[in-house]
């Protein structure tokens, strides 16, 4: 193992560190621009160095030199530095596209000095619900990033905001404390909520318990990664917010759910009784979603719905429980990150120069600004999954999948995927013809659009484009990941060395002591 | 070995406390909404202290001796989770003022969907009774209303659905 292990928590620690610079700076705006980009461009680096180095074997940290089980440790598999990386680029690829547009109009952007610190913290948050050893913790991740997130989605306070806000931070709370019964639970069943020692300890109580367990959590995660029957607060909730807001929480939030189910489905419950349900659960969020994306008029609005329906692709991966399933379900996550994102930062630019988001008033913008129509006709053809794009790789990977499996219920996803895909193009179709082609309702004055939120969106879709040059190696890096959950002991050997302990300070420990079962007697550094 | 049997008192007041805020979120005011959170937080917190055992003495090296320690651990994610439910409270609490403040109440508004909805569902029934015999005016508007949930009558969005019954 390299001693690169100082770079885990950069991603956590230098955002935190740098909200708070940020947050003291609130009375000069071009310092909290410089901090900002410094500070997610060093997260970037970091990450990337992180994506390089796992891939011998994962990084381990026990924060504060405290022992694994009762100390919190960040643990950098390949999985989590793939969406670290993923998700780093994009936040910072948003945040260029925030300042060009606060440069260019501050009407969206009043509070300004509130915009960078809490973005700097959801950022920070999402990378330590990524990073993180520990069940709690990642409970804590989340609740960070859900705090800057109701903040961001309130920006302004406008009579909409608070609506869409009111409906988002209910479910969101009812999510967390969910999350929050079922560590309890957890704890009281296994006396502890390391992911390690978690996986160690699980398969040997009752089966009955872990089941609850194990609904419990995904009742949780489900709300946050928008899952069918739980999905209805996210087409309501998102497409008020601002342009760039919007598209870091398609790309992100819902993820870093999907993250969280992938990582405790295969460490924690690999035994994979509730796979039929989730594979049910799967085939109605893709229909149902596109559906619901089918009926609107609103190209925002569209995308959300767009955005439930292919969280559908990454359940069915996660569902499948092969090797091969997870593998394109990551790779899907990696794909749906970027193009999401892409998709409606291109959208703010189609409000920008066509005055409006609703497809009935849009028209004619092919001709308007050319540049803006390929930026959107790339990633929307990209989501439906045309040939050679990354969609397309990531769906027949999952397609592969699921006939490798075999099972009648497997098959009816596989149809249920293609015909989800194909409605995803007739929805984006429609709106590629509604706001590029059809006659203008109104004429409207050619716009210059700012190059500084032209190039951060290019740079997204480039990058999607990049997931299908690259899809070579990142499909085998993905299959690496995946491989690595199935076996669960280069993590678990990683966090626990000797299966006891992580490598940090542990006070008073002797034998008895764990053979006994009292978990009570080092101190805890939670909180 | 701890005895894990739970405390019968601190098990009835977690179904207590989840039972009613539980109720209160399904409520449509933010400000009971936001007790039933409170309510429902402190119940979880409960909880965590039953997952840790009966208690012993304060978990300090030196002053209790190893075996009737309480667990520290559950106390320590309690802090934690208290800490944020303030936070999330102080939020909440913003957000009902703001709401009041631009409303005049603090009511969780129906959803732009389920308004679309009310307002076509308004309208079709306008067009059903017009295709049949002429209908009492009074009845459609008190099915646009029973249809229509919103409780701000001189809404905005409120508005083109009155008009278009009438």
């Amino acid at each position: 193992m390299s001693d690169l292990t100082w770079v885990v928590p950069m991603p956590v620690v230098v955002p935190l560190f740098a909200a708070g610079l940020a947050l003291a700076m609130y009375r000069r705006p071009s310092a909290q621009r410089i901090i900002s980009v410094a500070a997610l461009s060093i997260v970037l680096l970091a990450s990337v160095t992180l994506l390089v180095v796992v891939d011998d074997g994962p990084l381990v940290v026990d924060v504060g030199g405290w022992a694994a089980p009762v100390g919190i440790d960040l643990v950098a598999d390949r999985l989590s530095a793939l969406m670290l990386t993923i998700s780093s680029a994009v936040t910072l690829c948003v945040l260029l596209y925030s300042l060009a547009q606060a440069n260019d109009d501050d009407e969206e952007s009043a509070p300004i000095s509130i915009f960078h610190p809490t973005y700097l913290v959801l950022a920070a948050g999402v990378a330590d619900a990524f990073l993180s050893g520990d069940l709690f913790n990642i409970y804590v991740g989340f609740e960070i990033l859900l705090a800057a997130s109701f903040v961001l989605l309130t920006l302004g306070g406008t009579g909409e905001r608070i609506r869409a806000g009111t409906i988002y931070v209910v479910v969101a709370l009812l999510s967390s404390v969910l999350f929050l019964v079922a560590l309890a639970m957890i704890y009281a069943a296994c006396g502890t909520v390391n992911l390690a020692q978690l996986a160690i300890r699980l398969p040997e109580i009752d089966p009955g318990v872990r089941l609850v367990l194990q609904v419990l959590l995904l009742l949780a995660f489900a709300i946050k990664a928008a899952i069918f029957p739980l999905s209805a607060w996210l087409p309501d909730s998102y497409p008020t917010a601002p342009a760039p807001v919007t598209a870091v929480f398609a790309g992100l939030l819902t993820k870093v759910g999907v993250y969280a189910i992938i990582r405790t489905q295969t460490l924690l419950f690999p035994d994979g009784r509730l796979d039929d349900v989730l594979m049910w659960l799967a085939l109605a969020t893709m229909v149902v979603g596109i559906l619901g994306a089918v009926a609107q008029d609103d190209i925002k609005r569209l995308l959300s719905f767009t955005l439930v329906s292919h969280i559908g692709y990454m359940v069915f991966g996660i569902a499948l429980a092969t090797d091969q399933g997870w593998t394109a379900a990551i790779y899907y996550v990696a794909h749906h990150i970027t193009v999401q994102t892409a998709l409606f930062l291109v959208v703010g630019l189609v409000e920008r120069a066509g005055g409006s988001t609703s497809l009935t008033k849009l028209g004619g913008l092919a001709k308007l600004t050319p540049v803006l129509a390929i930026l959107f006709f790339v990633p929307a053809m990209n989501l439906a999954g045309i040939p050679p794009l990354s969609g397309f790789l990531g769906k027949v990977g999952l397609l592969q999948a699921g006939v490798a499996v075999g099972t009648p219920l497997s098959y009816v996803l596989v149809v249920g995927s293609v015909v989800t895909s194909l409605l995803t193009l007739y929805a984006l179709v429609k709106a590629w013809n509604k706001a590029f082609w059809q006659t203008p309702p109104v004429e409207r004055p050619p716009v210059r659009l700012p190059f500084g939120m032209v190039g951060p969106a290019a740079a997204l879709v480039a990058v999607g484009l990049a997931l299908t040059f690259a899809a070579g190696p990142l499909y085998a890096y993905t299959e690496r990941a995946a491989v690595a959950l199935t076996e669960k002991t280069p993590y678990i050997d990683a966090v626990l060395p000797d299966g006891q302990r992580g490598k940090g300070v542990s006070a008073t420990f002797d034998e008895d002591d764990v053979a006994g079962a009292t978990h009570g007697t080092d101190e805890g550094s939670h909180g | 070995m701890i005895d894990m049997s739970p405390n019968l008192v601190l098990v009835v007041t977690i179904a207590v406390l989840f039972t009613v805020g539980v109720y209160l979120l399904l409520e449509r005011s933010l400000s009971r909404v936001l007790i039933g959170v409170i309510l429902i937080g402190n119940g979880a917190n409960l909880l965590f202290l039953v997952a840790g055992g009966a208690a012993g003495g304060p978990p300090i090296v030196g002053v209790t001796p190893d075996g009737e320690m309480s667990d520290p651990l559950p106390q320590a994610m309690v802090l934690t989770a208290i800490v944020i439910t303030l936070g999330m409270t102080a939020f909440l609490l913003a957000m009902a003022y703001r709401s009041w403040q631009l409303h005049r109440h603090d009511e969780v508004q129906d959803d732009v969907e389920d308004r679309r909805i009310a307002r076509l569902a308004a309208i079709d029934e306008l067009a059903v009774a017009d295709s049949d015999e002429e209908g009492p005016v009074a009845t459609l508007d008190e099915e646009a209303a029973e249809a229509h949930d919103e409780t701000d009558e001189g809404h905005p969005a409120a508005a083109p659905a009155g008009e278009a019954t009438r």
